[in-house]
């Protein structure tokens, strides 16, 4: 199997677009979905601030995101990607719909994370007259911080896999490639190399993720 | 002056899936300043809520908490946050956080009350040496023991100069060693610096060891309350009598048989009465139970006697060891 210099030029284009892809969309992901997971986790009925008319209203919005198939997401949003980016299709295209899956998807692993916070600790920083801002700002978010750094990774790899998704209807990078080359013009080991390449990188993805969230805990004696 | 805390029919009710449940049920102490305060009750008598109540941890139904003569309940969020700086709080599970070394969770009250960093560095080293932790200032939490975290605790709860320290069951998860170290602390504490201390607990021992007056919790009210030597030598309520007595034995061994309790202190006689009980009666007790304990600084011997089964002599036997100017009671 000897691919020619333009073939791999083009994979190593292909690996780019989808760690940018990946990469940005986590970030942007986070920047909405950050701030709702800990609405959830506040507004809850044993949160710090309860309130159950908020807790209600984001969590339904949060499930039907959800429930939308990714697919459907892509061709669901193309009005409102020509609207941000100007073009239907290729990678800062693709960042749009891959955002708007994401972030329900955040809030709820910052959900789950932030929950893990023993309530004892909260009740300690509140006896000493903290705000709310200041617990989940001091007490909230430290405190789960191996948890959310573990959920940045299962993050980070769920949106890879989307992203390759996103390559059948244009979306550039990796999944791209293996769709046009792979698929459509039977070239398979172009696929295949596609598909280790993918792998390589969720498995180095998850394993510096593992590696920073495990260095960051002093919960282990 | 005011009482430090003054507690006024307090009212607190929860509803749960099995119904109404009133953890508070008009509640009324006082507490003066300098004092060691020990509330006790078995569990689920509502000492927890009743603790929570006091720095509005827990919102009471009715009823009002003055600190200072100030109503808490009055009090806006933001007053509310600026007067619970003055009121620490301990707790059974420790609640550091984790991710923090002792000393940056020493200063974590003083993030919140905004002293300068390097000053709360400072102050945080000093109250370190108070606890006796010096040794541990870049330790997580993690690897201390129970003891050793409830010190560093301590340091974090006076960081702020509070005036008053309410303890939720600081030692129930500590060693009897432990226990007794880490309240011979909080009374060297109270006694420095001046600070009224509240002690919660389910442990006679506990109120024994540190506690001037103690109120006893009952199914959410308060039984008695009154001088821990006084209840402890003479226990008026059947919650108070439990208390006292569990506190040592299991009382269910004993149930049904005829069983009294003599106390002694200094004022009794030399003269060796159950010995002599057994002698003028001619028939013999059973020693089911003995001590000697350090009540507010006197010792305080307690018995308790199996009598015979046969209720005439037994009742005269109470009526002689009563003659002789012992507490008795049945029990």
């Amino acid at each position: 199997m000897v691919f020619e210099k333009e073939m791999i030029t083009m994979l190593l284009e292909g690996t780019r677009d989808t760690l940018y892809m990946t990469l940005v969309s986590t970030l942007f992901g986070y920047v909405i979905g950050l701030p709702v997971g800990i609405l959830l986790t506040v507004t809850d009925k044993d949160g710090i601030r309860p309130n159950a008319f908020v807790y209600r209203i984001i969590d339904i919005i949060v499930n039907i995101m959800r429930s939308i198939p990714f697919l459907i997401l892509l061709i669901l949003v193309i009005p409102l990607t020509k609207l941000i980016v100007g073009k239907s299709y290729g990678s800062s295209a693709t960042i749009v719909p891959l955002v708007i899956a994401a972030a329900p998807f955040i809030a709820r692993m910052v959900e789950s994370s932030l929950k893990e916070v023993d309530k004892g600790v909260i009740e300690a920083a509140t006896s000493m007259g903290a705000s709310d801002f200041t617990i989940i700002t001091k007490v909230l978010i430290p405190e789960a911080r191996t948890s959310l750094l573990v959920g940045v990774t299962i993050v980070t790899g769920t949106i890879l896999g989307y992203s390759a998704m996103a390559g059948t209807v244009g979306g550039g990078g990796l999944g791209d490639i293996a769709i046009r080359y792979g698929y459509y013009r039977y070239q398979t080991d172009v696929m295949l190399v596609t598909i280790v390449i993918l792998v390589a990188l969720v498995q180095i993805l998850q394993g510096i993720g593992m590696i920073i969230s495990r260095k960051l805990d002093r919960r282990i004696a | 002056m005011p009482p430090i805390i003054e507690v006024k029919n307090l009212c607190k009710s929860f509803e749960t899936k099995e119904g109404r449940v009133d953890a508070a049920k008009n509640i009324s102490f006082s507490v003066e300043k300098g004092e060691i305060f020990g509330i006790i009750g078995l569990s689920g008598a509502g000492k927890s809520t009743l603790v929570r109540c006091l720095n509005l941890l827990e919102r009471p139904d009715s009823g009002d908490v003055l600190v200072n003569g100030q109503s808490l309940l009055a009090m806006s969020p933001k007053e509310l946050s600026m007067r619970r700086q003055g009121i620490g709080m301990i707790f059974q599970h420790f609640n550091l956080l984790m991710q923090r070394n002792v000393i940056d969770n020493i200063c974590f009250p003083m993030e919140i009350a905004k002293v300068p960093r390097a000053k709360a560095k400072q102050r945080a080293t000093e109250l370190l040496e108070t606890v006796g932790m010096t040794d541990k200032a870049l330790a997580y939490p993690a690897q201390l023991s129970g003891g050793q975290k409830q010190r560093v605790a301590i340091a974090r709860v006076l960081a702020n100069n509070p005036e008053i320290l309410l303890c939720d069951e600081a030692t129930s998860a500590l060693d009897p060693q432990t226990t007794r170290s880490i309240l011979e602390l909080l009374q060297h504490i109270s006694k420095t610096m001046n600070i009224t201390v509240i002690i919660i607990t389910h442990e006679m021992s506990v109120v024994q060891q540190i506690c001037k007056r103690v109120a006893v919790l009952d199914s959410g009210a308060v039984a008695e309350q009154g001088d821990v030597k006084e209840i402890f030598t003479s226990p008026k309520t059947e919650a108070a009598k439990r208390l006292v007595i569990s506190g040592v034995r299991p009382v269910d061994l004993m149930h049904g048989k005829k069983m009294v309790r003599i106390i002694f202190d200094g004022q009794s006689s030399y003269e060796p009465v159950v010995g002599n009980v057994t002698l003028a009666f001619g028939t013999p007790v059973n020693i089911m139970y003995a001590d000697t304990k350090d009540i507010g600084g006197s010792a305080v011997g307690e018995m308790i006697l199996q009598l015979p089964e046969d209720p005439i002599t037994a009742q005269r036997m109470i009526d002689y060891l009563k003659e002789r100017k012992l507490v008795v009671e049945e029990v």
